[in-house]
């Protein structure tokens, strides 16, 4: 029987000839990733080796990957001093996949995990953060694990008791219209499907709008596929998928893509063209509460945040600061920009967008999660609207459970800073 | 037999069990006191410990969707509840398993606050309306972390084996 691609990656890394969805497996990891709360998987790790006379050390250091970024510079003593542990940990066993507080190379986990080409068509990656799904853009199978699971990942290399998850074929046809793109194309899926309709399922993306999609975008989609609740978003591995490791990552050494198997069984089949689809809004305070921007135009917005792991990537501020260059912020809302990396910034800064944006009033801010989950920086006043890039609108997100949070397209949320109001880009702001 | 005390929505995220911005605290001896913290009557019932331990939150579909963050699980576990929900998102149930916080999946589960349940093998007896419910029981493979009494130990006695 034919195996899609999750199944395929799971046999190969469990050593088994074949695994079928619902059988439970335990996997090599193949990469290993944590940000800030490492401290706690340290925590669990030191108690996983206590009482047992071994030596606790990890099975692979150059598997695990620790990047700050969810408060950095830090907010507070316990932040700095929880970082000052996770380096004093990092030194100890020589894990060189660190990525401090830099202006250099620092920058979000799900961007510097394909940035520097740390991900690979076919690799199993498990990340202490939910978002880990958007690894699965690089044709891996990539997935969010707790604290715990990562200590016994450190300690034996294997993800315990991992479900062979079934998976839906979404097939994305038609090109995308001007002003919607791969976003909206995310935000529509979760709201047909709904926050749960995916879960502890994979989500395996074809079609020629995948094909012809760019790395950027594919992370944009793989990495909001856990908002429908899905364990992973996968794009199988193609010519895009190289070309993005060679070119832009610098990976010199071998690549195999792994594809599925055309007789591969698929508990569904998702079919979408985007040729007619429309901005769409994801309104408070669930993701899968999708509305076409028609039904919201008009809205009045305190804040404005670009960025995140979802759109901080260079073609998301180019877009944005085309619609923001020669404009300004409107009065009574504030705009923050976040890029995704140290190296998208320094990017942005040579193309020039970092100038329009702070000529336009925004405020740019370094590399990191900011105000996507609101305790570091970029927090909510009570009652306040924030329409937003980023990929959740939980009541709470954004530090402030009185506050609302819309998500959009950095078109959206460029072309709305301007009237402070919700605003359809497609009728030039 | 437990009392349910409290009844939740669909779609229960760990932001709303445990807010983002306690998550520099990470010991599980320090988690519980942020439990629900913007539900502020309810985190204030459970600091001023009113609920007897094994009290039941009851959640409905997707319930710890979101967020992967483990205080989420240990909070609750600190407080020494139980969740029984419609469904629980992947990484929630996978948390709870691993932390040994008791967890139900009980699709049809009809409760109301003050409700007394009572959790068998395979039910979950609603005493007070005298209805019962069947369970999912999760697949055999995963009861091995369980029966350990959580991942930590199964994980240090895999490591032993190998030495
Ligand atoms: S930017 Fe937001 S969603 Fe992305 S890793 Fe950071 S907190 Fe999570």
């Amino acid at each position: 029987m034919g195996m899609t691609v999750v199944e395929k990656i799971l046999a190969r890394a469990a050593g088994l000839p074949s695994v079928a969805a619902g059988e439970v497996v335990e996997p090599r990891v193949d990469l290993a990733m944590s940000h800030e709360n490492a401290a706690l998987v340290i925590n669990q790790f030191h108690e996983v080796f206590e009482g047992t006379g071994l030596e606790a050390k990890v099975w692979d250091p150059s598997r695990i990957a620790i990047i700050f970024d969810h408060r950095v510079p830090a907010e507070s003593p316990k932040t700095a001093t929880n970082q000052k542990k996770i380096r004093g940990f990092v030194a100890e066993h020589g894990i060189t996949k660190f990525h401090d507080i830099r202006g250099d190379v620092g920058g979000i986990c799900h961007q510097i995990l394909p940035e520097y080409g740390y991900v690979r068509p076919g690799f199993v990656v498990v990340g202490t953060d939910s978002h880990t799904t958007s690894h699965g853009a690089l044709g891996a199978f990539s997935f969010g694990v707790g604290a715990t699971e990562m200590a016994s990942a450190w300690s034996l290399g294997i993800a315990m008791n991992i479900e062979v998850p079934a998976t839906i074929k979404v097939v994305v046809t038609g090109e995308f219209p001007p002003f919607v793109g791969p976003k909206d194309f995310i935000l529509h899926l979760i709201g047909r499907l709904t926050a749960q309709g995916a879960n502890y399922k994979v989500l395996e993306f074809h079609g020629e709008t995948i094909r012809k999609m760019s790395t950027s975008g594919r992370i944009a989609i793989c990495n909001m596929s856990v908002e429908a609740g899905a364990t992973s978003g996968i794009v199988p591995g193609d010519e895009e998928t190289v070309r993005y490791l060679r070119e832009e990552a610098g990976v010199t050494d071998p690549i195999s893509c792994v594809t599925p198997d055309p007789d591969a069984t698929y508990v569904r089949t998702v079919e979408i063209n985007v040729s007619a689809l429309v901005p769409q809004i994801a309104c408070p305070h669930m993701v899968d509460n999708v509305k076409p921007i028609d039904q919201v135009l008009g809205v009045r917005v305190q804040q404005i945040v670009i960025g995140s792991c979802t759109n901080g990537r260079l073609d998301d501020l180019a877009d944005a600061a085309a619609i923001l260059r020669g404009r300004k912020v409107a009065e009574g809302t504030r705009m923050l920009v976040f890029p995704a990396s140290s190296k998208i910034f320094a990017q942005a800064l040579d193309k020039g967008y970092i100038h329009d944006f702070m000529k336009a009033g925004a405020v740019v801010m370094n590399s990191g999660c900011g105000p996507c989950l609101g305790v570091h920086e970029g927090a909510l006043g009570d009652g306040e609207t924030a329409l937003s890039t980023t990929n959740r609108n939980f009541k709470g997100r954004m530090g402030n459970p009185t506050g609302f949070v819309y998500l959009c397209s950095p078109v959206v949320a460029a072309a709305s800073a301007i009237t402070g109001v919700i605003t359809d880009p497609r009728k030039g702001a | 037999m437990a009392k349910v005390i409290i009844m939740l929505d669909n779609d229960i995220s760990t932001d709303d069990i445990y807010p983002g911005r306690y998550m520099a605290t990470v010991l599980p001896t320090e988690t519980p006191q942020f439990a629900f913290a913007d539900r502020t009557d309810f985190n204030a019932s459970l600091k001023a410990r009113a609920f007897a331990p094994g009290s039941i939150v009851v959640g409905g579909e997707n319930f710890g969707c979101g967020s992967s963050r483990e205080q989420a699980c240990s909070a609750l576990k600190g407080h020494e509840l139980a969740v029984v929900a419609r469904s629980l998102s992947r990484i929630f149930l996978q948390n709870s398993i691993n932390l040994g916080l008791q967890v139900v999946i009980c699709p049809g589960i009809e409760a109301s606050e003050g409700d007394e349940l009572d959790i068998t093998a395979d039910q979950v007896l609603n005493r007070t309306t005298g209805k019962a419910y069947d369970q999912v029981r999760l697949p055999a493979a995963r009861q091995g972390i369980m029966d350990a009494g959580g991942l930590i130990p199964y994980t240090r006695a895999r490591l032993m084996a190998r030495v």
